[in-house]
């Protein structure tokens, strides 16, 4: 009984501590997009990167999304003549939540965890110990830089993400209907208001800071030896797709508080 | 002779194991010291906290006669451009090429250099070391050897007063591990800088330094000179000679 009871307590100061310090590590990396200096050169690095790079695993899932999401929710729709609503329908499940989550949980997938194994590599190598010594912050030139591409970037991928998906669905619509396009993207259109699309583009804000910042986090409290590189680059995926859940859970209900 | 480095009763432990243990040390201008000893017995973790990528639990560590314990962020760094630290692997930037590796320091902590001033240092750098044909190369490109010699290009090029060598000849062949110990030496020469090096190598040690210090249970339990410890009577100093 008193082992359980001092490994949950072990368990809870070592979860504590973490928070702890992703909260200390939150306010130093904020507190680089202030102090500089501006490595505009690696934020540019960076940002292509975050953005173009994952722009084709973006362009494909966003449209395999809305074209799926449209096929699964066709045959529903019909059974009550209410077909006409699919465009509108569409694009408020795209833009309010189905957009946001997948292309953010597809960012922690391939950016956190580069960023987890790249600064990883980058600790155990001592290739930041060496920027220290030279007087160099690393904080600045490593990690502000990549948090700042996610957070301006990953909002944008959003957006393109649901255009893509709603060019997926009106390809679905077409495959049974003679509809425009005009036409679709005209219904999608009209069936967003402000109150979905600013809670919605503000959380990618949201989103896009904490995927870099935990990649970032989880790279560079790397510890020695290869097998941390692995496990930093795990860890930031899973951290980040929670982050990302947790994150849009408070979304959602400052949203309800907004309706 | 000024004293650049001077330590008094450092303690530092991880967890339940004492690493260092009441360590005093002084190092003077213009000379070089080979700390040797066993593995895990802290000689990394000493040269670390000099430049403050670790901290001490207890005693004092001044560099050129500034308390580096009690120094902020910005006066720590005015120190650590005056001393050099070259890596035991060279801790190249793996994204950046050689001439990128050497500009980068130089970029962050100088006045901006225009173009040919920023030539005209790289190639001196990569010259001493005799690389300069390496330039656009990136480190993956490199040998071993090769990347050593160019960290200590890239902590040249700062012209330090201080420079502290982690282990600059281990996983190198006898040729290549002489070439790097005659460029340490060459550097003290031609520049007067004060060195600590690190090293399990002692024909490293031989050629580089003018004083050895030999490194055990936390603490140094031997010095002098190559000379005066190879033919100490001591089993445990003689067995490093051996």
């Amino acid at each position: 009984m008193i082992k359980i009871k001092n490994q949950i307590q072990e368990s809870l100061t070592r979860f504590l501590t973490e928070i702890g310090n992703i909260v200390l590590f939150t306010r130093d990396t904020v507190r680089q997009f202030f102090v500089g200096p501006v490595e505009g050169k690696e934020m540019i690095k960076q940002g292509y990167y975050v953005g173009v790079k994952t722009l084709p695993l973006i362009t494909i899932t966003g449209f395999i999304m809305g074209l799926v999401l449209t096929i699964q929710t066709r045959p529903v729709l019909l059974e009550f003549g209410a077909q006409s609503v699919l465009p509108g329908m569409i694009s408020v499940s795209l833009v309010r939540e189905i957009g946001p989550m997948v292309t953010a949980l597809l960012c922690a997938g391939k950016i956190s965890s580069g960023f987890g194994a790249e600064l990883g590599a980058m600790k155990v190598t001592e290739q930041l110990d060496a920027m220290e010594v030279s007087g160099t912050k690393p904080l600045n030139f490593v990690v502000a830089t990549r948090v700042l591409a996610t957070t301006l970037l990953i909002p944008v991928l959003v957006v393109f993400a649901d255009v893509i998906g709603l060019l997926g669905s009106y390809f679905a619509i077409r495959m049974h209907e003679d509809i425009s396009m005009l036409l679709f993207f005209s219904k999608a259109g009209d069936a967003i208001t402000f109150t979905d699309l600013i809670p919605a583009t503000v959380k990618t804000f949201f989103f896009g800071f904490f995927i870099g910042l935990i990649g970032s986090y989880k790279g560079y409290t790397t510890n020695r030896g290869t097998e941390s590189v692995g496990l930093s680059a795990n860890s930031a995926v899973v951290t980040a797709s929670l982050v990302i859940f947790i994150i849009d859970l408070i979304a959602v209900q400052v949203t309800e508080l907004i309706h | 002779m000024e004293k650049v480095v001077e330590i008094n009763d450092l303690k530092m432990s991880f967890g339940n194991k004492n690493i260092l243990d009441g360590v005093g040390f002084v190092l003077k201008r213009g000379e070089n010291i080979a700390i040797l000893g066993e593995s895990g017995t802290g000689k990394s973790v000493f040269i670390k906290c000099i430049v403050g990528l670790l901290t001490p639990d207890s005693g004092t560590i001044k560099v050129f006669d500034k308390l580096v314990n009690d120094l902020e962020n910005g006066e720590l760094d005015e120190i650590r451009q005056r001393v050099g630290y070259l890596f035991q692997g060279g801790a190249l930037y793996d994204s950046m090429t050689v001439r990128e590796n050497l500009e980068f320091p130089v970029r962050r902590t100088q006045v901006s250099k225009n173009k040919s001033e920023m030539d005209k240092l790289v190639n001196e750098a990569l010259e001493n070391v005799g690389l300069l044909d390496a330039i656009d190369k990136m480190p993956a490109e490199l040998s071993g050897g090769m990347k050593k010699r160019i960290g200590l290009a890239r902590t040249l090029i700062l012209k330090p007063e201080i420079i502290l060598y982690d282990e600059p000849t281990t996983g190198l062949d006898p040729v290549t591990s002489g070439e790097i110990s005659k460029l340490i030496l060459q550097v003290q020469e031609k520049y007067n800088t004060s060195s600590i090096i690190v090293t399990h190598d002692m024909k490293c040690a031989r050629i580089t330094a003018n004083r050895l210090k030999l490194m055990g249970d936390g603490k140094f339990i031997g010095e002098g000179t190559y000379d005066e410890l190879s033919s100490s009577d001591d089993d445990y100093i003689k067995s490093y000679f051996n």
